[in-house]
């Protein structure tokens, strides 16, 4: 599979993924995977790759130098700083900078915001009942926090915490950042 | 002679175990305050040093290098410590340090041991091997004694009973000491635990310690506490035996200079452990008068051997690992089936032992990172994680259900027209259970996402299609 992303990405000039979690798994794991293989052309691939790949807050705010979009989305969002964009690509304050550029937007503090949502991938099936202890408490700090819309830049998460608000009738959505930043003035949601 | 860690290789598969504590409320509710309050503790102590950083680069750094000269760093620490008056044996296995510690105290006649700040006699069952050979041992330290009066197992590297509250606590003292009444105040339950050691310090000859480093250069031996009652082990006894993991060794006394600032602030959010007894060998008239070294392998050369998980010896037991875990967090330590919980206990556990134990510990993780975040020796906890699920795969021994879904997405994600053909099958088979664009029910193994959460449904319109929908209209 490393091979196939290789060679479709292969002309492109910038890689654009809208998920920190592929990001980490192609800085982080890519040139181990391609070390271990001892093939020296993946390796260059691979070094040839890697400046070219940002992470969509990333291809915004560091390459373009663009935090305000137009953007209009009279909501209150709460921000989840999903685990890879918070320690692996350490994002930073890139995807709030963002939020804060969007007009009628209100970025309620998210209690305990930094603990993991309890996805882990098939962590969240293969230990269910601690993915679901973990998603309990992330589910109750997004309600304490006030907000309307749960935000990430992580579809994973978003499945995984959309899951449950959806479940529980709860009345609050999620979105991801990319479809925030896309609402326009007419003041109605993404789609 | 055989390799074990407690009674981890009977122990039941880690969902199993946390199935029945995520539904356990009290503990829950403890293990959640204890570790928020030693969090918000080290945030505060960390966050005030300048240089936190360089000293975790170091710590890591120091570690590395015992690790790739652990040969000559062993053998100078034997010279030193005999040239001042110890003597060091050397265990390969659980087995045969029992045997050597059993054999040491029956040797000084010796029907009573008392014991301090030794997880690692928990790892080779110690105390069982004591008692069969009719001899007692008394743990000292205030956790452990909770633990062993409770005749619980130990739930945290650093403290021990954190999943008992004070209520619990009391209830144990009462039943086990003899008490007529006793409050559950803090100092009430330290006094009556006072008075049941003091007696015991006094009385018993032979003390059992371990260690947390054990310094080549001078053959000293270091133990950091926070009660003082691991100070009158090491002191008030005729005879001290220390039993020390090959692990432990650092080269210098300077070396400690950086583990004496970040263990403690990692481990109990303290600037400086209470209690820093650091003692070479024998003081005539002063202290024990014999002093023996267990040095223990049990499994610790095998982890060496590994390239890619060896830094996992790096770990200085600051437990600050487990506080920082969402999973330990839910469950506290006893899912984990060993004296070693948590993310480090997820990694070394299963390295200790043989391959075929322990498997399911290292899925035990989201792979959130937080354990990495605030490890003092930057040992890459998920990293290795990942490494021994590999282990796992590559012998074979995932689930086969699990094999076949990885077999599948394989297969559907090899191409778009892959893809494409799976999306479309998913639309017919999800038709039953999609409702309203999300899936509450899904049959079989599945079920295990759908319990709690729904599922969005896939769309009438990938991303894909409505892409190249748009460039078509836009022409």
């Amino acid at each position: 599979m490393m091979r196939h992303f290789l060679e479709v990405f292969r002309g492109a000039e910038v890689v654009c993924i809208p998920s920190s979690s592929c990001v980490a798994m192609i800085r982080d794991h890519y040139p181990k995977m391609a070390a271990a293989s001892g093939d020296a052309g993946l390796k260059r691939a691979v070094k040839n790759m890697l400046p070219r790949i940002f992470e969509f807050t990333e291809l915004l705010v560091d390459k373009l130098g663009v935090t305000e979009v137009g953007a209009f989305f009279p909501h209150a969002v709460a921000l989840h700083p999903s685990c890879h964009s918070l320690r692996s690509l350490q994002l930073g304050d890139k995807p709030a900078r963002l939020l804060a550029g969007v007009r009628g937007l209100t970025l309620v503090d998210l209690p305990e915001a930094e603990e993991c949502c309890g996805f882990g991938g098939t962590f969240a099936v293969k230990n269910a009942d601690v993915s679901a202890a973990m998603l309990s408490d992330k589910i109750r700090c997004v309600l304490n926090s006030g907000a309307e819309i749960c935000a990430a830049v992580d579809n994973s998460c978003l499945m995984h915490i959309g899951g449950a608000l959806s479940r529980q009738r709860s009345g609050v959505r999620v979105l991801h950042l990319a479809e925030i930043l896309a609402s326009r003035d007419s003041g109605g949601m993404a789609s | 002679m055989s390799t074990y860690v407690g009674d981890a290789a009977n122990a039941p598969k880690f969902q199993t175990a946390a199935k029945t504590l995520v539904n356990d409320t009290q503990v829950r509710h403890n293990v959640r305050h204890a570790t928020g309050v030693i969090r918000r503790k080290r945030a505060k102590v960390v966050g005030e040093m300048a240089d936190w950083e360089q000293l975790r680069e170091s710590g890591h750094e120091i570690k590395q290098h015992v690790m790739r000269h652990l040969d000559f760093y062993l053998d100078q620490f034997e010279k030193s410590c005999t040239a001042a008056g110890g003597t060091v044996h050397w265990a390969r296995d659980a087995d045969e340090a029992n045997s050597i510690i059993v054999g040491l105290v029956k040797a000084q006649q010796a029907k009573e041991v008392i014991k301090v700040k030794t997880m690692t006699s928990d790892e080779i069952r110690l105390n069982a091997a004591l008692e069969a050979a009719g001899i007692t041992p008394f743990e000292t330290d205030l956790a452990d004694l909770i633990v062993q009066l409770g005749e619980d197992k130990p739930s945290h590297i650093v403290v021990p009973a954190l999943h008992r509250n004070r209520m619990e606590i009391r209830r144990i003292f009462l039943d086990k000491m003899n008490l007529p009444e006793l409050s559950d105040k803090p100092e009430d339950l330290a006094a009556a635990a006072r008075v049941y050691l003091r007696e015991k310090f006094l009385r018993v000859p032979v003390a059992i310690s371990g260690a947390n480093f054990a310094i080549a250069e001078t053959g000293s031996v270091c133990v950091v506490e926070s009660e003082g009652n691991g100070r009158m082990c090491v002191s008030l006894p005729r005879v001290l035996i220390s039993l020390v993991g090959i692990e432990k060794i650092i080269p210098t006394f300077q070396d400690l200079e950086v583990y004496l600032q970040t263990l403690p602030r990692s481990a109990t959010g303290e600037r400086m452990n209470p209690y820093n007894s650091i003692w070479t060998g024998i003081t005539p008239e002063d202290g024990p008068q014999v002093f023996h070294v267990v040095l223990l392998d049990n499994g610790r050369t095998k982890v060496l051997a590994d390239r890619e998980a060896r830094e996992t010896l790096d770990c200085i037991r600051c437990g600050a690992c487990l506080n920082a875990c969402p999973v330990y967090r839910q469950t506290g330590g006893h899912a984990y089936g060993s004296v070693y919980g948590g993310p480090i206990g997820a990694i070394l556990t299963p390295q200790l032992q043989s391959m075929e134990h322990s498997q399911t510990l290292p899925y035990a993780s989201s792979l959130c990172g937080a354990c990495y975040e605030v490890c003092p020796v930057k040992i890459n906890i998920p990293e290795i994680l990942v490494h021994l699920r590999n282990k796992v795969v590559e012998r074979g021994d995932a689930p086969f259900l699990e094999k076949m879904a990885m077999k599948a997405a394989a297969y559907v994600l090899e191409s778009p027209e892959h893809l494409k053909r799976a999306r479309k099958l998913g639309r017919i088979a999800q038709s039953p259970f999609a409702k309203n664009g999300v899936i509450s029910h899904l049959p079989g193994g599945l079920d295990a996402w759908t319990a709690v959460r729904d599922l969005p449904a896939i769309p009438e319109q990938s991303f894909r299609e409505w892409w190249l929908k748009r460039e078509r209209e836009a022409g």
